[in-house]
């Protein structure tokens, strides 16, 4: 059980996408959701030193769509300012999205952690 | 060099069912995860249809960890603010051999990695396959590890390293990467009393409740779950990973807006988080598995693409360990025989195409395409539920329109044509017959 504060209202919407004309999707639920941070801290991690995924942030700067961003379901590809990327590979789900969606092969390095490291899920 | 008849790789249900089935041939068995234990890289939609445990662990219902028996399977099509049911309960589901099973993965997948050691085989845990180990003519002759030494001679090799498999990929066995023949799941596991699960879904003992959702994907082919453990309740969805980077929505965004719909929000009103997981899951169906063979290597469960995740379907554990079972088994077989070669092997394929394994994706093959198109995910369930309102709502003053009327009128303003609704409907119904 985590001890984080579980009633801080979060905006509905992390992302920018607009939503959608005719969308009868109902507003936010009576209950407060989630902040995603306390999302990802329910999740348990155990980091490994080296990254299991390296991102060529510099290929990241040609790409126009940058699918990964929406489609990782941790959130841990983060545009900067100067149209770089960053991406941190310590709440990593290990599901592999990135891979599939990223439009320039070879631009995400892909392998598993080291034995016993990165998530381990007990609810799933 | 350590050796053994066989090494599997990865201890889900795939890998557990490979293990144990050789081992009890006699084999010599090493059943390698990556995980501090088996299952905890492991997520699923929440059911386990658990029919042909039956022929690896008679009587597996009095052994395994489950938590409830789904007696009750909801069927939900909806838009944002209506649903149409259809709601089937059974007392048949109630009792043994049942039909489906929720568990934890990290319960259920340990469990039947200690049965494969019950039967002979060698659990390692924590320990990453990275490669694999070839003899000159190309021959699968063992793995490589990230432990110290850890590299490990075997007559076969079986992967069952999951719908990543790299493996399959490094054997040149894998089918293309197309992010449309995969399926992102996103779910939460959310806390609620025992008392208050069965309350709200109308269950009792170790009754369990499972609703399967169309048309609450944001118009992403795809769909969402909802399933009952004992005193948790996971929700998630299912959605085919090119829709889901085209749509620009992200996935938590989805699993919130299935929980915040009218027809889901009461049953979980006052829940509390207890994990979020993400995982994919292969869905491009008989057409696109990969090669099943190679040269003193098998492949079986995700890593293989043997899944059906297609709009309210989603099975992979009864795919994994039917596979599993055969692919230990010929494996075990074949190096007592002295021939691992891919024409040896091919015998796997042969009972997998003779199991359900492979008919049931076959029967279905059409399945994930057909329900991939967006109509069937955003047009199609609004017609249904407005001309179910329409149908149902008393339209008093008003004279009642006949059904044919309403039908029309329904489908015209939903911007649907009879017609493609009509040949949408039959090639579905078709393509499950």
């Amino acid at each position: 059980m985590t001890m984080l504060p579980r009633f801080r209202r979060r905006p509905w919407s992390r992302t920018s996408a607009p939503r959608r004309s005719g969308d009868e999707t109902p507003g936010p639920p009576d209950w407060p959701e989630h902040a995603f941070e306390d999302r990802m801290a329910t999740v348990e991690f155990r980091v490994a030193e080296q990254p299991h995924i390296v991102v060529d942030t510099e290929a990241c700067r040609s790409c126009a769509g940058r699918p990964c961003i929406g489609v990782c379901p941790a959130d841990l590809f983060t545009p900067t300012a100067d149209g770089g990327m960053v991406f941190n590979h310590e709440q990593c789900f290990e599901c592999g999205a990135c891979t599939l969606v990223c439009s320039q092969e070879g631009t995400i390095s892909w392998s598993y952690p080291p034995g016993g490291q990165g998530v381990v899920l007990r609810w799933a | 060099m350590t050796r053994f008849d066989v090494v599997v790789v990865g201890a889900g249900p795939a890998g557990s069912a490979a293990a144990l089935a050789a081992a009890r041939t006699g084999a010599s068995v090493l059943l390698v995860e990556r995980g501090p234990f088996p299952g905890a890289k492991n997520m699923h939609g929440g059911v386990i249809h658990g029919g042909v445990l039956e022929r690896l662990i008679p009587r597996w219902w009095e052994r395994a960890p489950v938590q409830r028996w789904v007696t009750r399977r909801t069927t939900m099509v909806m838009t944002g603010t209506q649903s149409l049911s259809l709601d089937f309960r059974s007392a048949g589901w109630t009792r043994p051999p049942y039909n489906g099973a929720t568990a934890y993965r990290s319960e259920f997948d340990s469990w039947l990695a200690g049965e494969a050691e019950r039967a002979g085989a060698r659990l390692v845990c924590s320990t990453t396959v990275t490669g694999l180990l070839r003899a000159p003519d190309g021959t699968v002759r063992g793995v490589t590890t990230d432990r110290e030494g850890g590299d490990i001679e075997a007559g076969v090799v079986i992967a069952c390293d999951g719908v990543n498999s790299l493996l399959t990929g490094e054997a040149g066995l894998s089918a293309a990467r197309d992010p449309g023949n995969f399926a992102l799941g996103a779910k939460e596991v959310l806390a609620l009393s025992r008392e208050e699960i069965d309350e709200r879904f109308g269950l009792s003992g170790r009754e369990g409740a499972e609703i399967e959702m169309l048309g609450c994907t944001a118009g992403i082919p795809g769909g969402a779950f909802l399933h009952t453990y004992l005193d948790t309740v996971a929700v998630g969805v299912v959605v085919s990973v090119d829709g889901l980077s085209a749509s620009g929505v992200r996935p938590e965004e989805l699993i919130a807006r299935v929980k915040a719909h009218p027809s889901i929000a009461p049953y979980l009103r006052g829940a509390e988080l207890k994990e979020y997981s993400a995982h994919l899951a292969p869905q491009g169906g008989y057409d696109a598995l990969a090669r099943l063979a190679g040269p003193g290597l098998l492949v079986c469960g995700d890593a293989a693409g043997l899944c059906l995740a297609a709009g309210p379907w989603l099975e992979g554990v009864n795919f994994a360990i039917g596979s599993g079972m055969a692919a230990g088994e010929v494996a075990a077989r074949s190096v007592r025989a002295g021939d691992v070669s891919t024409a040896a092997l091919a015998a796997y394929r042969n009972r997998l195409e003779a199991s359900f394994v492979l008919s049931d994706h076959r029967r279905w093959r059409e399945v994930p395409r057909l329900l991939r198109s967006q109509a069937v995910h955003e047009k199609y369930p609004r017609l249904v539920c407005d001309a179910a309102e329409r149908v149902l709502t008393v339209p008093a003053p008003r004279p009642r329109k006949g059904l044919s009327s309403i039908l029309r009128e329904t489908a015209a303003a939903n911007g649907t044509r009879l017609r493609d609704l009509v040949r949408d409907g039959w090639q579905i119904l078709r393509s499950f017959t």
